[in-house]
């Protein structure tokens, strides 16, 4: 066994070992960090979202909050308004993430790459300023969830930490199996031919534009029910909070870019160094922001596939192996 | 009261000739190098800090202060897409949107950082305060004629550089073909940073009208950014003439909203634009 095999065993075991852990999470760590890695696992769903769509269907979404906001608006009318049940109202926000995204695809989808990306972005803008128009959701300024909805996932606080911690987990675990299974399929293959030459993809018979309207419908239940989540775990709607592009999209960009864009690792590392980032840049407020920005364009100028690009130099093989191997040739 | 409404109209229509200006240089440096600067509405509003600390640290007039930003736009244009922009342009799409889009976040948190989030402007004087009466209450400000005469202007001028001038047909050469017109001598690099300069006099010009038209803030960027976007999609891709139409449609589709509510002013232009991209997605005047 060479050196750099060794090295990635090491690390597949410290991720299967770090995945063991998550899982009975609520069991080892206290209130602080589960309310902390309840975040990771939202922001986690959005960044494998991002990068599914940006690193391999080629939608630089720049609109991404818009799918966030609808789902924790949906959750909040379906809880809160219509007193369905909270756990049912989670898939269910997810639904009418799906439903919007269908319309919001047809027109943006008129537009190409950059043209696309802002095109995203003001999708996102209505979306927002149409939930500022509804006065049972609070108007501009928004409402607190009610209380009753916050009991219903557990009566004590440690429970409750726990339960929505959980449904998060899931979430993020669904996803990511998602994605690995999409990757690892017929379409998988396609997208990351589509990655890598998108062209040279649509001349070897690639369906990219089937391949391109299952991401961007396949992502936004993950991005609506992330909405939820992320609502329980706020207790509040409000249009520049629930559909908040900083958070959302401005922070995941940067992560997925940090992390390696176009891998399936790049996410969950970046995802983890902006939380390491955040844990002690976390008091600089717009200097987090600045030194983000620019540590990510110093990454794509350097590497641009990103720190799991800059790993890969040294590593032989994926963390979590992709990519179909052809048979060795026989000699 | 179709006074009201005329009067509603004739102010978007105003409006549009400083969005055409928002729009010019975005569409110039869409149209020749293919990608969209994120940062475009960025750079509007730190050339309108700029103006802020020109006209009251130095006491510049904001004419004045306006003409000397135009040749540091230009060289901010040039060096930004030499020596950045232009070492991921060309490769892969996706590096531009995502390099732009990092300056677009650095600009907005250090101009935060720099002057706070309060709202500021750049004082006009006697040209802001000035009516131009039509009779029948109907006035225009006279500031916002002489945008809208600049706004025409600018879109002449650059249509004039782009289509009788040397640097113009290189620029469209370039455009049309990278490979084609390295292979003829022209140095694609040199021309994409020139057709970035003058995209930032534009900016620079946008940004000497809208300071002294509106306040503005660190977070004003992305707005600006989204007008002139819809504006060059409205008015459709590449064509000068048709990002003036464009200004007028968004100017006038928000004036009108306004008048309804004023929370509609930018839900109205927005939803005017999605209409014309679900109906008519080439744009509403087409180049070709």
């Amino acid at each position: 066994m060479t050196a750099p095999t060794l090295t990635l065993n090491a690390l597949r075991a410290a991720f299967a070992v770090a995945l063991v852990v998550l899982a009975v999470a609520p069991f080892v760590f206290g209130a602080t960090e589960i309310v902390l890695l309840t975040e990771f696992m939202s922001m986690l769903v959005l960044a494998i979202m991002w990068n599914l769509l940006a690193g391999y269907a080629d939608i630089v979404t720049v609109g991404q909050h818009a799918f966030v906001g609808v789902g924790a608006y949906a959750f909040f009318g379906f809880a809160a308004l219509a007193n369905l049940d909270p756990y049912l109202s989670i898939p269910l926000a997810g639904i009418v993430a799906f439903v919007i995204a269908v319309p919001a695809m047809a027109l943006v989808f008129r537009l190409r790459t950059a043209y696309l990306a802002i095109g995203t972005w003001v999708v996102a803008e209505v979306l927002m300023l149409g939930a500022g128009k509804l006065e049972a959701f609070g108007g501009g300024s928004g409402t607190s969830l009610p209380i009753s909805i916050v009991l219903s996932f557990g009566h004590a606080r440690d429970d409750r930490l726990a339960a929505i911690y959980w449904l998060a987990f899931a979430l993020a675990a669904i996803a990511l199996a998602a994605a690995y299974f999409l990757l690892r399929s017929r379409i998988g293959i396609g997208l990351t031919a589509m990655r890598d030459n998108e062209e040279g993809a649509a001349a070897v018979g690639v369906n990219i534009t089937r391949a391109r309207i299952l991401c961007f419908l396949g992502a936004a239940p993950f991005l609506g029910m992330a909405g939820a989540i992320i609502t329980l775990q706020k207790l509040r709607i409000a249009p520049p909070a629930s559909f908040s592009i900083t958070d959302w999209t401005v922070f995941i960009i940067f992560n997925v870019v940090i992390g390696g864009i176009g891998s399936f690792e790049g996410p969950i590392i970046g995802t983890v160094v902006y939380f390491v980032l955040r844990q002690y840049l976390g008091e600089l407020g717009t200097w987090n922001l600045i030194l983000l920005g620019t540590f990510s364009i110093g990454i794509i100028l350097v590497e641009k596939r990103g720190l799991w690009g800059l790993c890969r130099r040294f590593l032989a093989d994926d963390l979590i192996p992709i990519a179909h191997k052809p048979a060795a040739p026989k000699t | 009261m179709a006074g009201v409404w005329i009067n509603q109209i004739l102010q978007g229509i105003l409006l549009g000739g400083l969005y055409t200006m928002f729009a010019t240089g975005l569409s110039l440096s869409a149209g020749v190098m293919r990608f969209v600067n994120i940062a475009h509405g960025d750079f509007i509003v730190l050339a309108c800090f700029l103006l802020l600390i020109l006209t009251t640290s130095l006491g510049l007039n904001p004419i004045v202060a306006t003409l000397v930003i135009l040749p540091v736009a230009f060289a901010v244009g040039f060096g930004l897409q030499r020596f950045l922009l232009q070492r991921v342009v060309g490769e892969n799409v996706l590096l531009v949107i995502l390099v732009t889009f990092g300056l677009s976040i650095i600009i907005e948190n250090g101009l935060l950082e720099g002057f706070g989030a309060d709202p500021q402007k750049v004082a006009g004087g006697w040209m802001e305060t000035a009516t131009i009466g039509l009779g029948g209450g109907i006035n225009m400000g006279l500031f916002q004629v002489v945008t809208f005469v600049a706004a025409v202007a600018v879109v002449a001028a650059l249509d004039l550089v782009l289509y009788r001038t040397g640097i113009g047909a290189k620029i469209r050469a370039v455009s049309d073909d990278v490979a084609a017109a390295d292979l003829i001598g022209l140095s694609s690099v040199r021309i994409y940073a020139v057709a970035m300069g003058i995209s930032f006099v534009t900016i620079g010009i946008a940004a000497g009208f809208m300071s002294i038209w509106t306040d503005f803030d660190p977070a004003s960027g992305p707005t600006r950014l989204l007008i002139a976007f819809e504006v060059i999609v409205l008015g459709g891709l590449g064509s000068m003439w048709g990002s003036l139409m464009g200004g007028i449609v968004l100017g006038v589709a928000q004036s009108v909203g306004a008048q309804f509510d004023i929370a509609w002013q930018m839900l109205a232009g927005h939803l005017v634009f999605l209409i014309v991209l679900a109906v008519r997605p080439q744009g509403l005047f087409p180049k070709y």
